[in-house]
């Protein structure tokens, strides 16, 4: 008994998600015990409602981007054009669907432009076709991903901005809303969007032969051609699939608040994205990776961003402290930080630590 | 030979790039005209951040060409970096008058000097500067626009009149602007010198909304459940703008409360997004900060021309609208 329960120990910590999910853990065991009614979750008016559904609702744009960041880093690439394509596909969106509220015979009547699935699935194309743009330049022409995102990165806040004419555009049509702030089951309409693309995303890597072949691109991808894979095809569908994802955090975004901003929307949000795909356990040089540990990852960060406005940190040094967090999950997944620290530690107890601290 | 081509394909995307990042990065527009020594005033705006920007930006741009004014005008996208290459590019071109509505208070002292020094007359409009030495006026000949601290004081004054409460505790939570600009300091600190008179009015709780309506809400969300975990009854929302306000009292629904009745709302700004919430009922008053002062700023600035030396504040016209005129006053909005 006690052995089974020591070799499942063991393959937890083992495990590439045992310091994401401690990460995590800690995260909420603090807020277990600082923030008061941190997991009261409650009815209202037919939904969910509490501090966790909150996190769970605002991540969700987050947890998107970090699935497809992660796809794109397994083959060693990074798309920071991302927080852009936010933009732009809320603005796409919100110009489709009008921003016009009208009254008719004293009744706010639903105004829209187009109808809202053209709306919607017109922002997705367009972000789709932006990522495409993005795997162009890389697979094909082979400029570095960092450099090739860096063009949309930059210029697509430009072109959200020509696309709104500098305004935020507020969507009065309420069915549109509901991306963003419906409820299904008393859950957050947007945690099924995760869950779909989620559950896609999961099959087409794990249970295909796709996710193998990332992970090889990622590690070499000259070898990787060498052994018959079309290398640029999967590089090109990555950055593809970036672009949808982002895409469809734009509609969570823009929904939820009912405007588009094209200015603000979705600001430094890559950086986000890579943090959560790095928290999440996965290596920035790509090869092996998980999708469940970036979702980790995701919820670490709106969890910590949560917990400080619930515990009333003055604005002024939110952003240190949050980085402060980060730093110390950040030294606490260095596998060689643990081996300094905690081996000096050990042997400090007496404890003969070299062979403990180096399967941490 | 495919060498070459590789070359060419990497030569043309970059070109793009630079096209591309040209219309993403400092929007220049220029209202070109054969000059016959035209006036030419260098003006560079924070960026679009809300309909109130906005109607700034078209006051400014409608007075300049009605009033024969060049203006050369630059969107800096909320960067104090974009603000002050545009503003030595400014200097650069030798235009008559600079005109512009820092960022942030702070981090200037370079860059006026130069305008100092290039004998260029600067204006602010609607938000001050600090310098880290010396004496910030010495660096601008007038600073246009409202005055925040004020605005402050109407909203708490306002707030005062209405909720007609002398003794029982009054919960405010209070949603920032970004930090450390001049209006979330002073909408801070004009609502404070209020309340001081006024012990029973307390904020319990304040944090930053970044000014924009996504933060407005998910801030207000936190309130919301972290007021309710500590046992408190959130009886006001003060907010330095409109926007803020717009996405608190979104959240203020989810949780299913009556924004405008089970919590008293009071922001800054009155932009037309404002005044369809008080006709909705769910917004109780709006303070006004007129963001129309273009007439204003080119009197200033042929004054300037003209030699005539300028007040070194120069306030613009500004009132307080409660929910109760709401409907009378949008049609007469232009923000």
């Amino acid at each position: 008994m006690m052995e089974k329960i020591q070799s499942i120990w063991n393959r937890f910590t083992s495990s590439r998600l045992c310091w994401p999910l401690a990460a995590l853990f800690f995260v909420l065991l603090f807020n277990f015990f600082f923030t008061k009614d941190f997991f009261t979750i409650e009815m209202k008016d037919g939904h969910f409602y509490g501090v966790t559904i909150d996190v769970l609702n605002r991540a969700a744009p987050l947890m998107l981007l970090a699935i497809g960041m992660t796809l794109v880093i397994a083959t060693k690439g990074i798309d920071i054009s991302v927080g852009s394509m936010i933009a732009i596909s809320g603005a796409v969106a919100a110009s489709l669907i009008g921003g016009k509220l009208e009254y008719v015979d004293g009744v706010k009547t639903l105004v829209t432009l187009v109808p809202m699935p053209v709306a919607i699935f017109t922002a997705l194309l367009v972000t789709t076709l932006l990522g495409m743009w993005n795997g162009l330049l890389i697979s094909k022409v082979g400029i570095q991903p960092i450099v090739a995102t860096l063009i949309l990165l930059v210029a697509g806040r430009g072109i959200a901005q020509l696309i709104t004419q500098g305004q935020i555009i507020t969507v009065y049509y309420k069915p549109f809303q509901f991306i963003g702030t419906g409820y299904i089951f008393g859950l957050p309409f947007s945690l099924f969007i995760v869950g779909l693309v989620f559950g896609i995303t999961f099959y087409a890597v794990r249970k295909t032969a796709l996710g193998m072949f990332i992970e090889s691109i990622g590690i070499n991808a000259v070898a990787s051609r060498f052994a018959g894979i079309n290398v640029s095809k999967y590089i090109f569908s990555a950055y593809a699939f970036s672009g949808l994802c982002a895409g469809l955090a734009g509609l969570i975004i823009c929904s939820n608040v009912s405007s588009a901003d094209g200015n603000n929307a979705g600001l430094f949000i890559e950086l986000d994205a890579i943090l959560a795909v790095s928290l999440g356990g996965n290596s920035l040089d790509g090869g092996r990776f998980s999708l469940v540990g970036s979702l980790i990852g995701a919820l670490v960060i709106q969890s910590i961003t949560t917990t400080i406005y619930a515990l009333g940190v003055p604005p002024e040094i939110t952003l240190v402290v949050k980085s402060v967090v980060v730093i110390v999950i950040c030294l606490l997944q260095s596998a060689n930080f643990r081996k300094i620290v905690f081996s000096k530690w050990a042997q400090k107890r007496g404890i003969p630590g070299e062979k403990n601290a180096a399967k941490l | 030979m495919s060498k070459w081509k590789k070359v060419t394909v990497a030569l043309s995307v970059g070109i793009m790039m630079f096209t591309l990042a040209g219309c993403g990065g400092a929007k220049q527009e220029t209202t070109t005209k054969p000059a016959d020594k035209k006036i030419v005033l260098g003006f560079s705006q924070i960026g679009a951040e809300s309909e109130w920007r906005t109607a700034n930006t078209e006051s400014i741009k409608a007075s300049a060409q009605a009033a024969g004014i060049e203006l050369k005008f630059s969107d800096a996208q909320q960067k104090q970096e974009n603000q002050i290459k545009a503003l030595r590019s400014f200097i650069q071109q030798k235009v008559d008058v600079i005109a512009f509505s820092p960022v942030v208070e702070t981090g200037w002292d370079a860059v006026l000097q130069e305008a100092k020094a290039a004998k260029i007359p600067v204006i602010l409009t609607d938000r001050s500067i600090k310098m880290s030495s010396g004496n910030a006026e010495d660096y601008y000949v007038t600073f246009m626009g409202s005055d925040f601290v004020e605005e402050g004081r109407r909203a708490g004054k306002w707030l005062v009149d209405f909720m007609k409460k002398d003794n029982g505790a009054v919960n405010i939570v209070e949603l920032q602007g970004t930090v450390g600009s001049a209006p979330a300091i002073d909408r801070k600190a004009g609502f404070e010198e209020i309340l001081k008179q006024h012990a029973n009015y307390k904020v319990i709780k304040s944090q930053t909304g970044d000014f924009t309506r996504a933060k407005g809400k998910e801030v207000m969300e936190s309130f919301l459940k972290s007021a309710k975990a500590d046992g408190e009854k959130i009886d006001v929302l003060y907010a330095h703008n409109d926007d803020m306000a717009i996405g608190a009292i979104q959240a203020i629904e989810e949780a299913g409360l009556k924004p405008g009745k089970d919590i008293i709302i009071v922001s800054i700004d009155g932009v037309k997004g404002a005044f369809e919430a008080m006709i909705a009922g769910k917004l109780n008053a709006t303070i006004e900060c007129s963001p129309l002062l273009g007439d204003q700023l080119m009197t200033a600035t042929k004054d300037l021309v003209a030699g005539k030396t300028l007040d070194k504040r120069i306030v613009t016209k500004e009132g307080v609208f409660p929910a109760e005129v709401a409907s009378k006053e949008l049609p007469n909005r232009k923000y």
